[in-house]
């Protein structure tokens, strides 16, 4: 008990937030992911990297339990959240995925208003229990998704008439409000042009003082910029796991070497 | 200038050729091309020929049934003439005499000359007596001073105004029901402009009749009958149609089990009518005991036929709603259901009810299971009440048309065209409003 405690003084900002022991994740008969272990910190920027196919969406998708949607999809080992097992036969999911947001590789705003977008978590949630309460919640995810400057005189325009890049923010915005602890981002940018795609990752960085942030990206750069952890995948397995620098300075597994400089991939 | 014609002269050396020219290969593809586009027109023009035919066999056959030929007469009875006759003990034949001094009275002042009898006034005007009776005793105060009384003539006299009727139909000795000098009559009536053509409200608001009248037939209790069958179709099978496609496509599991359910409803869709006709027959008649003849069974019937349509209709826009919204809900911690209810049905509401109304569309325009379940009969009133016009025997639309187009007067068959032209109108508002509800709830952002 002490010893946590003394732990928890020199290391403040690196509390584990997640944890991953011998995660195998099998689609019909195929072996999508093996053994993979790893600890995500709370206020950290992590991300995943590696080539199409290797899994890193598909473990993503493990930790708020979005694969549960998915009949085929079958997950063993243990994901823990703040110590509790989510894999649990006691968790709902639909209680987890409050706690851990999501943000999807195409922006999908509903057909609502930008307004109803934000709202509609906080409202499932019962977060608000009045209007001026549900407005500020609005008010501060939109602010929170840098993007409040930009919609705060068309709250009840469509969602879907914004541009791509403010469209990814509303659902950064529309996943916060819900007051997640973690955030998880499936290649957030990948369909956005290179400003819209700075404005993201410019959020994600703001974000990180709040938020554990698990980000799955196909560019190194963009992994270099936002995160201060970095996981290698490959065909499945988890091959290293490190500080972003020490990943793209210095890997220690030949994979990522290789990876990294562009020989496979 | 020269420049460019000797170098069309001289083709370039690239492998496929100059671009001036087109190669054989070209031509024949372009030929291909125009052939098979000249094709889908000629189909398309037999199409617009073949419902132009359509369209014109039915307006010319059914839009007489609209019009009826009128007698109208200027009449005026006295206070003493109306006390006299209603102390007769006959009195409509009175009344009646009455009607025939008065036809005279208006022949003549029109200057035309025609002799009949009390029998010839009653075939081509029918009981005009029990009428003029009815009018006046509603009406006192219009004794002892002109009037314009009107009387639909008979079918006979309308199909001979149209043509369709002749002297040759009738033999020299004539039938109880016309005469040779009835034709005389009528031609003097005409001539002293007594007869008109009316619209014939009687045809859209009336009952059937008997083989004795034709023309006082109408579709009238049929619409109803149909109205009263589509509220059971769409009262049962939309909950129904809806609820079990939402099941099947968001929430049930995939397997052998699903995959047998979903190919029997593919094929439930293609079981001939008539197959649900008798199976309603068995089922809710002699199984049940429910009523026969009875629009409530009519709609049971219609329903078990119109939720194969439903289900696939419904099923296929609930499909075609992205599955990036319901992950967008899930990831906001929506639970299944409030992510089926919240987004999916709204963007999939246009489509069902497309579907829905296509479907009712269908069910209106069946006849066959209705054949077997006995809503064919000789309806000749109306339900007493709205509940009772679900048990009491009732006709449909589609049944009275097969059954007037079954009867062997000629005034039937119009009728039967005319009852056509009404089932089209509803079906065209029906797809009509499907379209406007398309239009109106489609969100195109």
């Amino acid at each position: 008990m002490y010893d946590v405690a003394f732990n928890a003084n020199e290391v403040a900002v690196n509390q584990v937030k997640i944890t991953a022991r011998q995660v195998q994740v099998f689609y019909g008969d195929t072996h999508a992911i093996k053994d993979v272990d790893v600890d995500i910190d709370d206020k950290t920027v992590t991300a995943f990297i590696g080539p199409s196919g290797c899994g890193k969406s598909t473990f993503l998708r493990c930790i708020n339990r979005m694969n549960d949607t998915i009949d085929i999809c079958r997950v063993q080992g243990e994901i823990t959240l703040d110590g509790e097992n989510i894999y649990d036969k006691r968790v709902d999911p639909v209680q987890l995925r409050a706690k851990v947001g999501m943000v999807f590789q195409k922006p999908n705003p509903f057909p609502k208003s930008i307004y109803d977008n934000v709202a509609y978590g906080p409202r499932i949630h019962g977060l608000a229990r009045n209007k001026t309460e549900l407005d500020e919640i609005v008010e501060k995810a939109l602010r929170r998704g840098a993007i409040w400057d930009e919609v705060k005189d068309r709250l009840h325009a469509p969602g879907t008439g914004l541009s791509g890049g403010q469209q990814q923010r509303l659902c950064i915005a529309r996943a916060i409000a819900t007051e997640p602890e973690v955030l998880l981002m499936d290649e957030p940018c990948s369909a956005l042009d290179p400003i819209a795609t700075a404005q993201v990752e410019e959020l994600i960085d703001e974000l990180r003082q709040n938020y554990s942030v698990v980000i799955v990206t196909h560019s190194m750069q963009q992994a270099a910029r936002v995160s201060q952890k970095t996981a290698f995948f490959h065909l499945g397995n988890l091959v290293e796991f490190g500080d972003t620098d020490q990943i793209f300075t210095n890997p220690v597994d030949p994979r990522t070497e290789s990876y990294i400089t562009g020989r496979i991939g | 200038m020269t420049d460019v014609t000797s170098s069309s002269q001289t083709p370039p050396k690239g492998r496929h050729g100059s671009l001036m020219t087109v190669d054989a290969r070209t031509r024949k593809r372009n030929a291909a091309e125009k052939r098979f586009r000249s094709y889908g027109l000629a189909a398309i023009s037999a199409g617009v020929l073949c419902l132009v035919a359509l369209l014109w066999a039915i307006l010319s056959n059914g839009l007489p049934a609209y019009k009826q030929a009128v007698v109208e007469l200027e009449f005026n009875l006295s206070q003493e003439d109306f006390d006299s006759a209603e102390k007769a003990l006959l009195k409509t034949s009175v009344y009646t005499k009455h009607f025939i001094t008065g036809l005279s009275a208006n022949l003549e002042a029109r200057g035309v000359e025609a002799s009949f009898d009390k029998k010839a006034v009653d075939r081509l005007l029918g009981k005009v007596g029990g009428e003029l009776r009815a009018f006046y005793r509603e009406n006192q105060d219009k004794l002892g001073q002109p009037v314009i009384f009107e009387v639909p003539a008979a079918s006979r006299v309308d199909r001979y105004l149209k043509g369709t009727f002749t002297r040759d139909n009738v033999s020299e000795d004539g039938t109880r029901f016309f005469q040779q000098s009835d034709f005389d009559l009528v031609d003097a009536m005409v001539q002293a402009g007594l007869i008109r053509q009316a619209f014939n409200w009687n045809f859209i608001t009336g009952v059937d009749s008997g083989v004795d009248n034709p023309g006082g037939a109408g579709i009238g209790a049929s619409v109803l009958g149909s109205f009263m069958m589509m509220i059971v179709v769409l009262v049962l099978s939309l909950p129904i149609g809806v609820a079990a496609s939402i099941y099947l496509e968001e929430f049930a599991p995939k397997n052998r089990l699903t995959d047998l359910i979903e190919v029997n409803i593919s094929n439930l869709a293609a079981v001939p009518s008539i197959v649900f006709g008798i199976l309603g027959l068995a089922v809710f008649i002699q199984f049940a005991g429910l009523p026969q003849s009875a629009p409530l069974v009519g709609g049971l019937v219609l329903t078990l036929m119109t939720l194969p349509t439903i289900i696939i209709s419904t099923r296929a826009s609930l499909k075609s709603v992205p599955p990036s919204i319901r992950d967008a809900a899930l990831g906001v911690g929506a639970s299944r259901m409030q992510a089926v209810f919240h987004h999916v049905l709204p963007l999939a509401a246009p489509g069902i009810l497309t579907g829905t109304i296509i479907g009712l569309a269908q069910a209106l325009g069946e006849t066959a299971p209705l054949l077997l379940i006995g809503m064919v009969g000789f309806v000749a009133r109306y339900p007493d009440s709205f509940l009772s016009g679900f048990e009491g025997p009732n006709s449909a639309m589609p049944a009275q048309i097969y059954n007037w187009a079954s009867r062997s007067d000629a005034v039937f068959t119009e009728k039967a065209w005319g009852g056509i032209i009404i089932l089209l109108v509803f079906l065209l508002s029906m797809n009509l409003i499907a379209i406007l509800l398309r239009r109106r709830f489609e969100r195109r952002w």
